[in-house]
């Protein structure tokens, strides 16, 4: 947006930045934080620490990298819908994620690095995505409980970061937060009406939650303590509210659900804790969340194989075009 | 009392679109730029929307109790009536483009001539459904002219589709009674009378696009008439599975 | 350089007449038509317009941020382009 630096030959404002005195970008700095200070935006040609430049392209783009691979678990049931009216509901909440996707692409595009970057890094598996994603969709039920569990944990995460300090990332979370409603909607709609249905209906929805909660749960990230970057997007507006306050929110509002549902939670041990005002929970099994995370969950491998193939299988389809393209500009005048 | 050549000739409407939208949907996650992974999906919802108001209509006509989901899901591989040509595997996306073109243009043909239906369900449903088709013609159309036109490889994939696709094509056109009938009583337009609108809309397109035309050969595939090739029962195998798996259930 | 990468269009959107196009993002398209139905396959799926433009991104120019202070502040002291500035008696203070 406003200019790539690829193509352009003269140097840019920013380039004029980045080689600017120590005295001047003290000046840069200072503006900056008083921005942040007074709750002010950071829009796309505003100076701004590289940190911040780097955290956010790294954050951006493994949310709209998360988009595009969430298209595969929830699309793995399009052509096995049982009716036209899911099948039409679920192909429209997938392309909502190929959107949100590109939003965020489109966002990531405005500090300086290209799409097609981003793909590669994806794919040459040096950017991460959620790791929920690389969990199996076994039955309809599961898409059911996607909805509700999942897109609820995403629309959780989602909502605060409407307010982040960035302007292309805050305005294209409004964008996905409006659509993203309906997700989480057609979620939960989708597993009342298995849980009043037959008894191998409402046992596909129990065996479903019992597959995903855990799972869900780790999409929070680490906890406090063992979180990386937290302080750092916290001073910087980046993350407004902490892992685990997250997640003990998203528990707190799920028990009710469940037991509109009529859904048992796979926990034992969750009970209300009437001193702390919240639900207490067992313990979390780290050791799968790493294993998922550095690669070797159930479709780690499947999940980024099909993003390649299909990458691959279109390069001649984006080569094809952009070659017709060149040709129309080389001719001097063309009827329309 | 509706004749059976009546519940027929919508059947196949929307037989069309089911076929095609089922089709369409299977390119989730796998288009060749983000772009295109909304503009394929958005074609599918529209056939998909079709589809469900011709199978009610037709549910109606039929007057046995069956609606959209018992027409879509329950029928026997020979009930459905979609021309051969979309239930055919996508293959690449040359040949997917090709061959939402070619039926893009024959779609948009038919719902020309349908407002003048005596059917007056059936000539609302044409109207509706004539704007979703005009953006799915010009949409096909501009990749057909772009990759026809692009780079060494994207042509010949292209010529490659086209050359593959067009003897199914010969199936739009073909004689037969219900055509007759239905166009008879003023319910409907004969198919075969198309046959200039399509051939006026595909060939510019294709010879810009520096496609050849291949010539007609004596192939006919007949799913209009029940008769189908054998990538239908997987696709309706796939389709159906839940539907079948627990009988009578609700969704 | 050889690009290979579409090229990356800003999309504007007018929501219904009387309204101006308002920036809504961007989308990669090999040329104008492509941008154009690109934009409306993305941006228009619940309504949200009746016209679209669409501008090659490299095509925009922007002011420089640094020069945030001459090109805005000098308006701001300027308050009797605002209407609020001029008291009237009551009788004629609907102008």
């Amino acid at each position: 947006m406003y200019t790539q630096a690829i193509d352009v030959p003269d140097q840019q404002p920013e380039e004029k930045k980045r080689s600017a005195t120590a005295l001047e970008s003290a000046a840069y700095q200072a503006e900056f934080d008083a921005k942040l200070a007074r709750g002010d935006f950071i829009e796309a040609k505003d100076w701004m620490p590289e940190a911040y430049r780097k955290t956010l392209i790294r954050q951006i783009s493994q949310h709209a990298h998360s988009e595009i691979v969430g298209m595969l678990p929830e699309g793995n049931w399009i052509t096995r819908a049982p009716t036209l009216k899911r099948k039409a509901i679920l192909l429209a909440k997938v392309q909502d994620e190929g959107g949100h996707g590109l939003y965020l692409y489109a966002a990531a595009e405005t500090l300086g690095v290209s799409r097609d970057e981003l793909v590669e890094a994806l794919h040459a598996g040096k950017a991460k995505y959620s790791s929920i994603f690389n969990y199996p969709t076994l039955t309809w039920a599961d898409i059911g409980v996607i909805g509700w569990l999942v897109d609820g944990a995403a629309i959780m995460n989602q909502i605060p970061l409407c307010r982040c300090s960035y302007g292309p990332y805050a305005r294209a979370m409004v964008r996905v937060c409006k659509e993203e409603s309906f997700h989480q909607r057609q979620g939960f709609d989708l597993l009342l009406a298995l849980m009043r249905g037959t008894e191998a209906q409402r046992q596909m929805v129990q065996d479903a939650t019992n597959r995903w909660w855990w799972p869900v749960l780790m999409m929070f990230g680490p906890h406090d303590s063992d979180s990386q970057h937290g302080e750092q997007s916290a001073k910087w507006g980046i993350k407004r509210i902490s892992n685990d306050d997250l997640r003990q929110k998203f528990i707190d509002a799920v028990v009710a659900q469940a037991d509109v549902l009529g859904v048992t939670l796979p926990d034992p041990t969750l009970h209300w804790n009437e001193a702390r005002g919240h639900y207490d929970h067992g313990d979390i099994d780290w050791g799968e969340f790493w294993n998922v995370v550095n690669g070797q969950g159930p479709c780690n491998r499947e999940r980024l194989a099909e993003r390649v193939k299909a990458w691959e299988d279109g390069a001649w389809v984006r080569e094809g075009a952009l070659a017709y393209s060149k040709k129309r500009r080389a001719e001097p005048a063309r009827a329309a | 009392m509706t004749s059976a050549a009546h519940l027929e000739y919508v059947l196949r409407l929307a037989d069309n679109a089911l076929i095609l939208g089922q089709r369409l949907s299977e390119w989730t996650g796998h288009a060749p730029v983000l772009e295109e992974e909304l503009a394929l999906a958005n074609v599918a919802l529209d056939l998909i929307g079709q589809s469900r108001l011709l199978l009610s209509h037709a549910g109606k006509l039929e007057a046995a109790g069956r609606d959209e989901d018992q027409l879509a899901f329950l029928r026997a591989d020979h009930q459905y009536r979609n021309l051969t040509l979309v239930e055919l595997p996508n293959g690449d996306f040359g040949r997917t483009v090709v061959r939402n073109f070619l039926f893009a243009a024959f779609q948009r043909a038919l719902w020309e001539a349908l407002p003048g239906s005596t059917d007056l369900d059936l000539a609302a449903i044409a109207e509706k459904s004539l704007k979703e088709t005009r953006y799915h013609l010009r949409h096909s159309a501009e990749w057909v002219v772009r990759l026809g036109d692009g780079t060494d490889e994207s042509h010949a994939r292209m010529q490659s589709a086209v050359a593959f696709l067009w003897p199914y094509t010969a199936e739009f056109f073909t004689a037969n009674a219900v055509d007759s009938e239905v166009a008879a009583a003023g319910l409907g337009v004969a198919w075969a009378d198309l046959q200039p609108a399509w051939e006026a809309a595909v060939l510019p397109v294709l010879v810009e696009a520096t496609l050849a035309i291949p010539a007609q050969t004596a192939f006919r595939s007949c799913g209009k008439l029940g008769t189908h090739s054998e990538h239908l029962g997987h696709l309706l195998a796939e389709m159906q599975h839940l539907q079948r798996a627990h009988p009578g259930a609700q969704w | 350089m050889e690009r290979k990468e579409w090229p990356l269009w800003e999309v504007f959107i007018r929501s219904r007449n009387g309204l101006d196009h308002k920036h809504c993002g961007s989308v990669h398209a090999p040329d104008a038509p492509m941008a154009l139905q690109a934009a409306r396959d993305v941006y228009t799926r619940r309504q949200e317009g009746v016209s679209i433009w669409v501008v090659q991104a490299d095509q925009i120019h922007a002011s420089d941020p640094d020069a945030k202070p001459e090109m805005f502040d000098p308006a701001d002291d300027k308050i009797y382009r605002h209407p609020t500035f001029y008291k009237l008696p009551d009788e004629v203070d609907h102008m």
